[in-house]
């Protein structure tokens, strides 16, 4: 895809864009405690002294989070880096008990790598990972509580967290968009992190400069905590034009931290460079330099799932079109929907019936993929009995409908129905000529050239079966009758 | 019978056993002769209430035949051991009322054990100093005085209050933090012994940190083989920690005794400093002698980046501190002293909770850390610090321990050596550049000044080899043969 440009008064503008998402590692407990890291549960119910910062507490690393992020990285294709470091970030906030976030920052666990993006018009591109590090999450602060008291819930503090750094390679809004849509599918696709944004298990800090083309780059202003995709294209969108606006005004643009204001998709400045933290980074004595085996790394390799972008590959190659594949890996779930439906049946039909007869009676009723009642073996039984031609593609539309409303598998209805598609060419004969003998006129028109009225002579069979008659049956028997 | 507050630890545990007493007689003893001594200030907080539950329950298993390691010793705790249930002050008003809900490892491992806890013991400010006067809960008075002069004089620091109590006899033995020499220092200063094991020997988990990368544990005792028996105990791989190192700990006490023929013994030259007091110079001299006629050889060995310790200790433990404090803030534990706003609250409650030497050094340490100075003074002093560690290393080559003076002066008096901080920070020249290799080291009497103060040498060994260190200790511990007691002893025996 071309470059997104922006329109200003001076000419064409491009976007420079990164971001940093920060993915809660998906394990049952806090990266150097062993409290729960649950979301949703009462305030200060899951804090252990340890993430209290109550004096003489050490951290103690959680193993899980480390072959997640391991496994993360490798997910991105990236160099993972045997020795890492972790290190204290240093500054005051009530949610950060210890005084200090522990990160890494010199040595992070994972260094480059590289993913690709699909993009709204079928196409792909290559963003480029600029690390991976792990860190602590801090506790939450609540300012709405009470009129002039802040609270502290500290059930956040100590989460495992990734910070995935991309390298500047977005220039629109869509992109940053498909960035953020892949980089969750693959996460949920290595179970690191459930890539749920509402819950804040994924939250996004967006970099943003614009440029003439060809220039050199503008200096970036960053939205911190950005919890939607939806956001982030607005948020990009919104502080774009805004800097364009600055720049072509005369102004220059400073480099700052900013909000995004979800209510109004604007932007607004939070603090400058000038105001920023003195973090004083150094290695955190408390931890050891981290030092991986090599083998521990090829182990995790060994065992890495098929990734989206390889998932749609091999769709392709099934024959399914780029577009219904790319549609059924988005989701891993819907992915292993389809593997389910099209075991032993049609993967072309099977990629239909998935994403439009399912995926809109889904729709329509509300419901996600999980809460389908239909499951992925009733489906593929339905598609069998098509295939067998038990039943036509019109009853199955029916049987299926009959199955999304009671739950129960197509032959029971199908059965108990009696839709059971006649295969019988005596009995389907002795209907045709039934029909043929109903209309004479009909017959005589046809011979004289209306080859139109085959048509109606087959609906009128299948109608006087039932529904039933196979129609592949019917056409043999009708072209034979009348063609003598 | 001897005073049962005169016994070592050793002999207690022999007349318990042979049930000549009982902990509870011992323990009684120890806080009757702690209430007489209550003018040294030990003890931030006494727990004798809590010492006698606990003497009893050592009764009991002494009565079934079951008793531990150390069942019925009663000794004193740093106050920078957490005790769960029991305030914890690490020696500053900001945790002034700050009971933990858990058990630092080490004193857990004791209790374990069946030692008896008496107080929580004394201490310099988060550990911040060499003479015990920044505590915010007054000086401790070292029990030793100077010939004719009844000016009272400091333990040393940090473990001021540890130390002294084992030295006025109303502990047996005690607990001590060791960052830069605060155990080996008021050890020397109050006559008695005290080892700062290997780095990574001891859990830190549940002592309140000073400077993570340096503080460790270790104990204070009478004799060579009380610390022995005392660190036995206390030592450990611990899963809480990951600074801890997972390997056996040794049957210590069997290396108390050995011979130390054909022991090299290293004699490290930059440790002759111009202006050294002539008499540390020259009980230093009488050790070197002492190993030898113990069959020791002695060999020269040099150091080459000492002189850079102190300097880059004072460095590396500010940095580190300036993190490790700021956790106190007032918002979850602790003193908070209320202020107009979020930045008012910290500053009003770190402004009032912290003393002056605190303060000074979370300065220091912010500052080495900045952006611009970092590479300057952190970077550097971390990279300083590792020639200081192969130093050792390559020293170790040649022989199998130092010996070294403690400290380059006997105990001073409480309000000298205030005039300027570098001038107290130098008390440590000798205890710094082990302690910044993470060596391990003992600090045993070995004479007396002039004017009648005890004075220690200490001995450093190889990583986790605290055996040889106790072999060469207790070699020398024989020859020296130091069984001077403080003047209020000796008036009181008399």
């Amino acid at each position: 895809m071309a470059h997104a440009l922006l329109k200003g008064e001076t000419g064409d503008w491009e976007m420079v864009i990164g971001l940093e998402v920060h993915a809660q590692i998906l394990t049952k407990s806090k990266l150097f405690s062993g409290a729960s890291a649950a979301f949703g549960a009462a305030p200060n119910t899951q804090v252990s002294p340890i993430d209290a910062g109550f004096p003489g507490m050490l951290p103690v690393i959680n193993t899980l989070c480390i072959e997640k992020a391991v496994r993360t990285g490798l997910g991105l294709n990236a160099k993972i880096n045997l020795y890492s470091v972790f290190e204290r970030k240093n500054y005051f906030y009530p949610d950060l008990p210890q005084g200090y976030q522990i990160s890494q920052y010199q040595h992070p666990i994972v260094g480059e790598g590289e993913i690709e993006i699909d993009l709204p018009d079928g196409s792909t591109k290559a963003i480029g990972i600029e690390r991976l590090h792990v860190e602590q999450d801090a506790g939450k602060s609540l300012h709405d509580q009470h009129p002039a008291k802040s609270y502290v819930d500290l059930n956040r503090s100590g989460n495992p967290l990734m910070e995935i750094v991309s390298k500047p390679h977005m220039n629109s809004a869509e992109e940053a968009a498909a960035y953020v849509t892949k980089l969750r599918a693959i996460v949920r696709y290595l179970d690191t992190c459930d890539g749920n944004m509402d819950e804040g298990s994924m939250r996004c800090d967006v970099n943003v400069s614009v440029r003439k083309p060809g220039d050199a780059l503008g200096t970036r202003c960053e939205i911190k905590n950005v919890n939607s995709v939806r956001f982030v294209q607005q948020a990009i969108e919104y502080e774009a034009r805004r800097q364009i606006e600055v720049i072509e005004g005369g102004g220059t643009i400073k480099q700052e931290t900013r909000l995004f204001d979800t209510k109004n998709g604007t932007t607004r400045a939070m603090r400058s460079k000038e105001d920023a933290h003195d973090y004083r980074y150094f290695p955190d004595p408390d931890l050891l330099p981290l030092k991986l085996e090599q083998g521990f790394v090829d182990n995790i390799k060994s065992t890495l799932p098929e990734l989206p972008d390889a998932k749609k590959k091999r769709f392709i190659a099934l024959g399914l079109s780029s577009y219904d594949a790319g549609v059924l890996v988005a989701e891993k779930e819907r992915a292993a929907f389809f593997e389910k439906v099209s075991n032993n049946n049609d993967p072309k039909m099977a990629a239909n019936w998935v994403t439009t007869e399912l995926a809109g009676a889904l729709n329509k009723t509300g419901k996600s993929l999980d809460e389908s009642p239909v499951s992925a073996e009733q489906l593929g039984g339905l598609l069998k009995l098509i295939a067998d031609n038990t039943i036509s593609g019109k009853i199955a539309k029916d049987v299926f409908a009959e199955m999304f409303a009671s739950g129960k598998d197509a032959a029971t209805i199908v059965e108990g129905k009696g839709l059971k598609q006649v295969t019988d060419t005596g009995a389907i004969e002795k209907i045709v000529d039934e029909v043929l003998a109903e209309n004479p006129d009909k017959i005589a028109e046809y011979k004289s050239g209306k080859d139109k009225l085959f048509g109606f002579f087959v609906g009128q069979t299948l109608k006087k079966s039932g529904g039933k008659a196979n129609p592949a049956i019917v056409n043999d028997l009708l072209k034979k009758k009348l063609s003598s | 019978m001897t005073k049962l507050t005169s016994l070592t630890i050793k002999e207690a545990l022999d007349g318990l056993k042979k049930k000549e007493f009982t902990a509870t007689e011992l323990t009684e003893a120890h806080i009757k002769a702690s209430e007489a001594a209550q003018h040294l200030n030990c003890y931030i907080t006494e727990t004798y209430d809590h010492a006698r539950a606990q003497a009893k329950e050592s009764d009991a298993r002494y009565a079934k035949g079951e008793a531990k390691l150390l069942d019925g010793v009663p000794i004193a705790m740093k106050d920078l051991y957490c005790t769960e249930g029991i305030r914890t002050t690490a020696g500053s008003k900001i945790l002034e009322n700050f009971k933990p809900p858990y058990e630092s490892t080490v004193s857990g491992n004791m209790f374990r054990d069946g030692a008896i806890m008496l107080g929580k013991a004394n201490l310099d400010e988060f550990a911040m100093g060499s003479s015990n006067t920044t505590s915010a809960y007054g000086n401790v008075i070292n029990p030793w005085q100077r010939k004719g002069d009844n000016k009272p004089l400091v333990p040393g620091g940090s473990s001021g209050g540890s130390a002294a109590a084992v030295a006025a006899r109303i502990a047996m033995g005690a607990t001590g933090t060791d960052t830069g020499g605060s155990i080996r220092q008021p050890a020397a200063f109050c006559g008695i012994t005290g080892i700062k094991p290997t780095y990574g020997r001891c859990s830190r988990f549940g002592i309140i940190a000073f400077a993570s990368s340096l503080d460790q544990a270790g104990p204070f005792a009478r004799t060579v083989e009380d610390c022995a028996l005392l660190l036995q105990s206390m030592a450990g791989y611990d899963p809480k920690d990951s600074t801890s190192v997972n390997r056996p700990v040794p049957e210590y006490f069997k290396s108390v005794g050995q011979s130390v023929k054909g022991l090299k013994v290293g004699v490290p030259k930059e440790y002759r400093v111009d202006g050294a007091n002539p008499e540390i110079t020259a009980l230093w001299d009488k050790g070197v002698e002492m190993m030898k006629a113990a069959g020791a050889e002695i060999v020269d060995v040099s150091l080459p980046h000492t002189k850079y310790a102190l300097q880059t200790y004072y460095v590396i433990a500010p940095a580190e501190c300036s993190s490790n404090l700021a956790r106190y803030d007032g918002v979850r534990f602790g003193l908070r002293v209320e202020g107009g706003n979020l930045n008012d609250t910290y500053e009003a409650t770190r402004a009032a909770g912290f003393g002056k030497e605190v303060k000074r050094r979370i300065l220091i340490g912010t500052y080495v850390l900045s952006a611009g100075y970092y590479d300057a003074y952190y970077n550097k002093a971390r990279r300083v610090r590792k020639l200081i560690w192969q130093d050792f290393i390559n020293a170790y080559e040649k022989c199998d321990v130092l010996l070294t003076p403690t400290a380059p002066t006997p105990a001073f008096a409480i309000g000298e050596n205030e005039q300027d901080p570098v001038t107290m920070y130098l008390n440590d020249i000798f205890t710094v550049p082990a302690s910044m290799a993470g060596m391990p080291g003992i600090s045993l009497p070995v004479g007396l000044s002039g004017d009648g103060l005890p004075l220690g040498l200490q001995l450093l060994g190889r990583p986790f080899d605290e055996e040889t260190v106790f072999k060469a200790a207790s070699a020398l511990e024989k020859a020296a043969s130091f069984t001077h007691l403080p003047q209020s002893l000796m008036n009181k025996a008399a």
